[in-house]
């Protein structure tokens, strides 16, 4: 058994941020556990650019992006395991895992969890009709094309248009796919205004709103989708069908953080899906921290970075012993704000705050209002908020302190 | 007046330009450049995967050093798949020299050893 001061699983954007801040907060005794053959995570597969707007002030892309953090890794001589599989997590902090030399166990003192998120599969949502083959996730469809090198397709439709699917939309077309329509069951789209365009637009493919699929057929691969036309109340209505004949069908109906393996420790897990956190991404098991898509989903990883480095700061605090709570506020997302990160605020020693957090549904003209104990401490006027950008507030607590009780998050339209 | 999605970065503002070229619902200035190019000549960064010469399935990831016209895009997809890079490769060095005599290089952007 060898043991570890933090232990670090994952080792994509959040990940490899969480271990550069804790390696520069002085803590010495590292190791990153990553299940695939490289580190990076996510981001090795998106080549296109549009990273690193906020941090480098560069459109980078996903590799790009990613290199610069690997290459800190390796120079600050940060230890990793790749091709490594975590088996098992227990209370006591021991991590069963296995590689190319067996099964080992590591104990950790501390733990940041940075697993990333999964997409959802043909299982989660209900597709009538057959089972043939042709039907997977964009995400899946992006790694056959961009990591393993080959064209998984020919006739596409897409279902559901957040940004991955709207961007393997315009993968596929460049690699010669014929990319019929992207159906999205909602009024409006998930994915960013610029991926409608650039992906979308450019390229002539045209964007289905409420619609989704209806029936399935194919008796070995995929041959056919019939869509259909949903209501307000996302009911089909009779008659409003286009077929298309298609040998793929990709799903891109959304990101679930992917935290089953901390199911053994007794954690909270919020409305986001993913851990509850406090303002230093600890979860309420002590010693163990989380950041990244496994928290929440992030649209962009600027974001993620910054998640890690804060987890990162924060484990190193706790390693160094220089944790004191001293306070107890809940965070609470009310009416149309269906999440929010932090969940809790512990120590009044953080003076700059940061919440993040999406709208149910898309709103116009609107406040976010922020109260502790039903004292506005912050309001921000926005145009326009959609469910597919993440929002972020800071705020400064100097002049005035936080009390104990409730932090709550609403929004309220103008009049 | 017309109106365009800008896509210089992820806020994507919905931007006016009317019919002198001003442009408006800009949040910074780079929206006003790319309005202005998107209308009189649109252009984009193209972002792909190139073959290795003997390394059978094994890709390095590349893109434009600079935008290239829009309709240009597929003729230089087809032309970065008739080619292979040497390994090895390293990030921002050039795959392909003033490919279709664009003016524009291909460059690496991801490492192969
Ligand atoms: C298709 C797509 C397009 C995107 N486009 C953009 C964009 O244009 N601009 C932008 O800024 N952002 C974009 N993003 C968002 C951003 O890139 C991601 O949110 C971010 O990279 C996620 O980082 P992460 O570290 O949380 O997760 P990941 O990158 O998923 O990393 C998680 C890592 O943990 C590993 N892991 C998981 N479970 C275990 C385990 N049990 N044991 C060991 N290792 C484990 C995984 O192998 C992985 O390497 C995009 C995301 C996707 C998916």
């Amino acid at each position: 058994m060898i043991n570890k001061d933090l232990v670090i699983i994952g080792g994509g954007s959040a990940g490899l941020a969480a271990a550069i801040k804790a390696r520069q907060e002085g803590i010495k005794d590292i190791l990153i556990i990553e299940k695939d053959g490289n580190l990076g995570g996510i981001l090795n597969q998106c080549i296109h650019n549009g990273f690193g707007l906020e941090i480098f002030n560069e459109e980078l892309t996903g590799p790009e992006y990613a290199y610069r953090f690997k290459q800190i890794v390796k120079d600050k001589k940060i230890e990793y395991l790749l091709n490594t599989s975590i088996l098992s997590l227990d209370k006591g902090f021991f991590i069963k895992y296995i590689n190319e030399s067996g099964v080992s166990i590591c104990h950790a003192k501390c733990i940041i969890f940075a697993g990333g998120c999964y997409e959802k599969n043909a299982g989660a949502i209900n597709l009538m009709g057959d089972r043939p083959s042709g039907i997977f996730t964009a995400g899946c469809a992006q790694k056959y094309i961009n990591i393993k090198g080959y064209m998984p397709a020919k006739k596409v439709v897409i279902l559901g248009s957040g940004d991955i699917g709207l961007i393997t939309a315009r993968r596929m077309t460049l690699e010669g796919a014929n990319v019929l329509a992207v159906l999205e069951i909602m009024p409006y789209s998930n994915g960013l205004n610029r991926n409608i365009k650039q992906c979308l637009d450019d390229f002539n493919i045209p964007l289905y709103l409420s619609y989704t699929v209806k029936k399935v057929i194919g008796k070995s691969r995929l041959e056919k989708i019939i869509a259909g036309k949903v209501d307000e109340n996302l009911n089909f209505i009779d008659g409003e069908e286009i077929e298309f004949d298609c040998d793929t069908l990709l799903l891109s109906v959304g990101l679930v953080p992917n935290i089953s393996i901390l199911n053994n420790l007794g954690i909270e897990v919020s409305s986001a899906k993913g851990p509850k956190v406090d303002e230093i991404m600890q979860t309420n098991v002590s010693g163990l921290f989380a950041a990244g898509n496994c928290v929440h989903v992030h649209d962009l990883v600027d974001f993620v970075t910054n998640e890690g480095y804060l987890a990162g700061f924060g484990a190193a605090l706790y390693l160094k012993n220089q944790l004191k709570e001293d306070l107890n506020i809940d965070v609470v997302a009310r009416n149309n704000v269906s999440y929010v990160v932090p969940n809790k605020i512990k120590y009044s020693s953080n003076k700059e705050l940061e919440f993040k957090f999406r709208v149910k549904k898309p709103c116009k003209n609107v406040d976010i209002i922020i109260k502790n104990n039903d004292k506005i401490i912050k309001k921000v006027y926005k145009l326009a908020l959609l469910p597919s950008q993440m929002e972020n507030i800071k705020i400064n607590t100097t002049n005035s302190p936080l009390k104990d009780g409730m932090i709550t998050i609403d929004i309220e339209t103008r009049a | 007046m017309k109106e365009l999605t800008c896509i210089v970065c992820p806020r994507g503002c919905h931007l006016y330009i009317d019919d002198n070229l001003k442009v408006s619902g800009n949040f910074c200035k780079r929206g006003e450049t790319y309005a202005i190019e998107e209308l009189t000549h649109p252009s984009r960064i193209l972002t792909t995967t190139m073959r290795i010469e003997n390394r059978n399935s094994k890709l390095v990831c590349v893109k434009t050093n600079k935008k290239i016209p829009k309709e240009k895009m597929l003729d230089v997809m087809n032309e970065i798949n008739n080619q292979t890079a040497k390994a090895p490769c390293k990030i921002g060095d050039t795959a392909i020299e003033n490919i279709l005599g664009l003016g524009v290089d291909i460059i690496f952007t991801s490492e192969v050893d």
